[in-house]
């Protein structure tokens, strides 16, 4: 079998395939609810009634899907270099981490100088994250998916220290959690009396400046140059590891804002349980949106509202919420498939 | 020769076609080999040769059209197939893995995957009987990627000899050879079809034709067009038929050399991996003058590329351009100091093929006005400036925004020349710059050469068509295991003593000279 | 029990070897894979799912050696799954990898809540005993170590052999070495790379699977979220490690999993009880990315490692 490029794919070739991969998707989700013992078609309909169907429903979706807009951004930042950043778990609680630290009192300042602040200090501190398996690649060629994924492990079990010790609430009761973000220290609501917070639209603002950087900056392009062809790029006398770094302090960057989002915006504090997994999820949310930086904030939607659509499926009957996760891994190995299939025709050889 | 009318027919290739999308890379081709024959399959790059032998092969399926081989059809799409019957290939590309030995890329798949063990002692038995009967002398036990380029031919052409091979196809086998190797391997096959082989050599090597074929094909935008004995033709009747039409090179008045541009003093460069780096080097590149640099692949061409194109330093010697010495050698340094790099893989390291022609047109030049300012990009700037290439070195393409991987080889490469040639280079490094285009390109791109020569840029040729070499060259230079040769003036060296110095021999006589005329007052 | 003391103790070296056999398995089946020509980061994933299948086969009623089956045979599902993208489609082994970690992942955690809904504490199975071997098993020291393990510790060491074996003595460990190196040289001899890659990720995918079901039927006796806890990610450094050689692959994760049964030591000792236990927990992934580094002159990386395969030259 051989794959043969198609020139000018017809509408056909360039929609069917997605929307088979998506298609399909639906009919895998509903056998496994069925074989959950329930009924697919409201097993289904309550997802989707769970995501969007009230206005509680959908603010819960808007506030899930903006951390998954920053680690999409901060992976689809990252992929595009081929920088493989499996490290955006590492990268949001390094974002949070800071946060706690500067925020529960040690910098006595009002919002309007505290909040940025904040934010950038998270930056830096999930800049500094990911920095160091890119020098490790950059420096001694070590693959950078392997050190990014043992850094989640290893960070993780730093904050989990820190939590049992110099950090821990002395009113927490014993719990593993830090202090709570002094007043000033605290996200916004977007509209009074709406549970949204200001962390949503910083993600928004962040994904439209992203794409300006992709499109019309010198960095972008040499992002770009870098992640398509490393070699020629450098051939042509751009700074390969110089654009390497760049992409990975501004990657990081993009997680870590995700762990200030959540802490400022959302929780209040930190505890080991602020991330179900945002930086893993990212990656889907990147891989969906095609790495384009506008998509990013669409497939954070999508898959925000399948997680919160589940998660309220099963409480409603039962059926484990885990089938949100077999959607987006079915939905993201098709997808591939499907894109490929949109610019390739398959020719028996 | 052998007496085609009474032998028998080994091979038969009827109506064969092949379409790729809307190009028809094979239409209707049909020919006969005769045991004990060599034939000849020419054609410039794009005729289609490589497809036909593919489709012979096994590696792909023909759209229409037979393959017979000992009278037997074949299976279509079957390489197992066509090795059990009896073909044998040895590509143009070498397929050896070169992490191991010759022993093991030989004996590959040779043995059924369901047995338990590899039989080694009866492979060196038969090897070594090879190796007496055909003259081609290899160490079994030698990892293959430390080998040369002649002895890694010598293990392609055993690999199909060792599976009892009857046809023995070559694909431009010449290509990287020195003329002597080239003799080496004629030798080879003469004995070969003594031994009762028949062979099919593809070339678009004229010389190379007439001295070894009994017969020529001659294929054409896929069509085979003529067929002749090779008594009833010569070198010209052949490139008439091979293009259609008359032949226009382009004139190579010799150049006038001026002032010396680059100068390179015993630099030594190191070595990267199997690739040699560069030995107490001494070159100067006059303006004006195209130094041709003749030499088998990997013998350090790629050093020298790299060294000139900014990628590499020296590590002892000097280096010097336009008088004085360079202070931070990089791509981007070579560039602003009016290096052009026309790179040896256009695929690789000259074009990123998911850019469009305006992206790949700014690769070296996008950092600066005007087509970007502090960080943000001019993209109309860039575009214009395309759209000026594209007019200027008649870059077929449906515009600016098309992704280049979309272009043919050809194309690339104008646009490639372009981009470096509108910024009026002072030094212009050429690696094999017409690798893999067909004719009008190839003259195209020497046409181009010439001129920017005559503009007073100093260029430097580096090819391993020692033909292309020696038309172009005002002044050649070997280059052989890191070491350059002396420069030949244009006219004074013959192929023969050029492929002495290839094969590094000249370099002890010939050191010996240059310590006496250097000693002579 | 001061330090020198844990390392002349048969209980240390015993445990090292426990703990090194389902790293022996997953990092033999990622070697093969890698060896192939193919990266499977789906690893993890499969190491969780054949943990849960081995685990779920035994308790719904099956014997031992069957629920080792039954994990091998879901390792190579997901490895068909992989496979298939990855080879003839040829898309990114990254992200495939991934897909198919967190696929077979979700899938295992759905099956266990749809298995055991009710559970609060997980259930129990008969796990595979230790077996001495008589008169070896009394040498001091080293007889307990190697040889008073479970069945699957010594399947474990066996196929280290066999795939050495297997790689560097057959015609198909010839033909899957070449495959890694430079595949146009094993469709020129007339193989089918497309076979040959697919077959090695799931017979690797499978070993990996069988890893995975030793920590429910070996070394513990019960299937639990987060088990596999990144050990999957480990092996993939190991692979490196031992420079994809079999042999240097065992030591390396015999190594590892002494530290790791040293850590778990050191943290009873004086010494051990001031320093946070996490300190000691991230141990093994530090050691994991000092291995990379060590081993980063990668000059024995096979050459077409993560290059896809298209077939003839154009």
């Amino acid at each position: 079998m051989r794959l043969e490029p198609v020139a000018r794919p017809s509408i056909w070739r360039s929609t069917l395939p997605p929307a088979i991969a998506i298609g399909a998707t639906v009919v895998i989700a509903s056998l496994l609810a069925m074989a959950a013992g329930g009924n697919p078609f409201s097993v289904l309909g309550l997802i989707i009634q769970g995501a969007f169907g009230s206005k509680f429903a959908l603010l819960e979706t808007l506030n899930r899907a903006t951390p998954l807009i920053f680690t999409g951004l901060s992976v689809a930042v990252a992929f595009r270099a081929r920088l493989w950043n499996i490290g955006a778990e590492a990268q949001l609680y390094a974002g949070a981490l800071m946060t706690v630290v500067l925020g529960t009192g040690l910098l006595p300042w009002s919002g309007f100088a505290l909040l940025p602040a904040l934010a950038i200090a998270a930056m830096l501190a999930g800049a500094l994250v990911l920095l160091v398996p890119a020098l490790l690649k950059v420096r001694f060629g070590v693959d950078e998916v392997v050190t990014t994924l043992l850094f989640n492990f290893i960070f993780l079990l730093f904050v989990s220290m820190l939590l049992e010790g110099p950090l821990k609430d002395p009113m927490g009761m014993g719990w593993p959690k830090s202090e709570r973000l002094i007043a000033e220290a605290r996200l916004p609501r977007i509209v009074e009396g709406l549970r949204l917070h200001w962390g949503f639209g910083l993600a928004l603002i962040a994904a439209g400046v992203i794409w300006v950087i992709e499109r019309r900056t010198t960095l972008g392009y040499e992002m770009r140059a870098v992640g398509l062809n490393r070699e020629a790029a450098g051939f042509a006398g751009i700074p390969v590891n110089r654009v390497l770094v760049k992409t990975a302090l501004l990657s990081g960057g993009l997680a870590a804002l995700a762990g200030f989002s959540e802490v400022a915006g959302l929780k209040g504090n930190l505890t080991l349980d602020l991330s179900p997994g945002f930086g893993y999820t990212g990656i889907i949310v990147a891989m969906l949106a095609l790495l384009n930086p506008l998509a990013v904030v669409a497939a954070a939607l999508f898959v925000a509202g399948i997680f919160v659509g589940a998660d309220s499926m099963s409480r409603a009957v039962g059926v484990p919420s885990y089938l949100a996760d077999i959607m987006l891994a079915t939905a993201l190995l098709l997808m591939v498939v499907a894109i490929l299939l949109t610019r390739f025709r398959v020719v028996r050889e | 020769m052998t007496d085609n009318g009474t032998a028998r027919v080994v091979l038969r290739l009827d109506g064969i076609t092949k379409r790729f999308g809307k190009l028809v890379a094979n239409d209707a081709i049909g020919l006969s080999l005769h045991e004990g024959e060599v034939i000849a399959l020419l054609g410039e790059n794009g005729a289609g040769k490589t497809t036909l032998m593919n489709i012979l092969f096994g590696q792909y399926t023909a759209d229409e059209g037979t393959v017979e081989v000992f009278g037997r059809t074949l299976p279509p799409g079957n390489p197992r197939a066509a090795l059990d019957a009896g073909v044998g290939m040895v590509h143009q590309h070498f397929t050896l893995a070169d992490n191991m030995t010759v022993l093991e890329n030989v004996t590959l798949g040779t043995q059924s995957l369901l047995a338990l063990s590899l039989d080694r002692a009866a492979a060196r038995d038969k090897l070594a009987r090879l190796s007496a009967d055909f003259g081609l002398q290899v160490h079994l036990d030698a990892k293959v990627g430390s080998l040369t380029v002649g002895e890694r031919q010598r293990v392609e052409i055993l690999k199909a000899l060792y599976r009892d091979a009857r046809i023995l196809i070559l694909d431009e086998p010449t290509a990287v050879l020195t003329p002597q190797e080239t003799e080496d391997l004629f030798a080879t096959l003469r004995k070969a079809v003594k031994l009762g082989l028949s062979v099919v050599f593809i070339s678009h090597k004229l010389h190379e034709v007439m001295a070894i074929s009994d017969r020529v094909l001659i294929l054409r935008h896929g069509k085979l067009v003529a067929e002749r004995p090779i008594a009833e033709v010569d070198k010209e009747k052949l490139a008439a038929l091979m293009v259609g039409a008359e032949v226009s090179a382009p004139r190579v008045e010799p150049g006038t050399p001026g002032a010396v541009l680059m100068q390179l003093d015993d630099v030594t460069t190191p070595d990267r991996g199997n690739a040699p780096g560069l030995r107490s080097v001494s070159l100067a590149l006059r303006a004006g003058q195209i130094t041709g640099l003749a030499g088998v692949s990997g013998n350090g061409q790629g050093a020298l590329a790299d060294l000139i194109g900014g990628l590499v330093s020296p590590e002892t010697g000097r280096m010097e351009l336009h008088g004085a010495h360079p202070e931070g050698w990089s791509p981007r340094a070579a560039v602003q100091s009016g290096i052009a790099r026309i790179p040896e893989d256009r695929h690789r390291t000259g074009t990123i093929a998911a850019f469009d022609l305006t992206e790949n047109a700014i690769l070296e030049t996008y950092a600066q006005p005007p087509y970007s300012r502090s960080g943000w990009m001019n993209w109309a700037r860039a575009e214009r400036f395309t759209r000026q290439i594209i007019d200027t070195y008649d870059v077929r393409c449906p515009g600016p925004g098309t992704r280049i991987g979309l272009l043919s080889g050809g194309n690339m490469q104008k646009l490639i020349l372009g981009r470096v040639l509108e910024a009026a280079p002072r030094i212009i490094l050429a690696n094999q710059p017409v690798r893999g285009l067909d004719i009008g390109a190839v003259n195209y791109v020497h046409g181009q050469l010439l001129a920017a020569r005559d503009r007073g840029a100093a260029v430097l040729l580096i090819s391993e068509d020692l033909d292309e070499i020696m038309a172009l060259s005002d002044v050649i230079h070997v280059i052989s295991e890191g070491r350059l040769s002396p420069g030949f003036a244009r006219g004074r060296m013959t192929p023969a003593e050029l492929g002495v110095w290839m094969a590094g021999q000249g370099f002890e006589t010939g050191e010996a000279e240059q310590q006496e005329s250097a000693d002579a007052p | 029990m001061d330090f020198f003391d844990i390392l002349i103790s048969a209980s240390f070296w015993t445990a090292a070897i426990r703990i090194a056999s389902p790293l022996i398995f997953a990092t033999l089946g990622e070697l093969i894979c890698e060896r192939a020509g193919v990266l499977n980061l789906g690893i993890e994933g499969i190491m969780v799912a054949g943990a849960f299948a081995g685990w779920m086969a035994v308790y719904s009623g099956t014997g031992l050696w069957t629920g080792v089956a039954v994990a091998m045979l879901v390792g190579m599902f997901f490895g068909l799954v992989h496979s298939l993208l990855t080879v003839p489609f040829g898309l990114s082994q990254h992200v495939v990898g991934l897909g198919v970690t967190l696929l077979a992942t979700s899938l295992t955690y759905y099956a266990y809540r749809l298995a055991l809904p009710e559970v609060t504490s997980p259930p129990k199975i008969e796990a595979f005993q230790p077996f001495e071997i008589p008169i070896l098993s009394d040498i001091p020291l080293i007889g307990p170590a190697l040889f008073a393990q479970t069945p699957l510790t010594y399947l474990a060491f066996i196929l280290v052999g066999v795939v050495a074996l297997v790689l560097y003595r057959t015609p198909l460990g010839l033909a899957l070495r070449a495959a890694g190196e430079n595949p146009s040289a094993v469709a020129a001899q007339g193989l089918s790379v497309t076979a040959i890659r697919m077959g090695a990720v799931m017979v690797g995918s499978g070993l990996m699977a069988v890893g995975g079901a030793f920590l429910t039927m070996s070394a513990f006796d019960s299937f639990f979220f987060e088990m596999v806890n990144g050990r999957g990610w480990i092996c993939i450094a190991l692979v490196v490690f031992g420079a994809w050689k079999p042999g240097k692959a065992l030591l390396g994760a015999i190594l590892f999993a002494a530290f790791d049964a040293l850590q778990i030591r050191i943290q009873q000792t004086p010494l051990g009880a001031d320093i946070p236990y996490q300190v000691f927990l991230m141990m093994p992934y530090f050691l994991s990315i000092l291995a990379l580094i060590v081993m980063s002159r990668r000059a024995e990386v096979p050459a077409a490692l993560m290059v896809p395969f298209k077939k003839g030259e154009r």
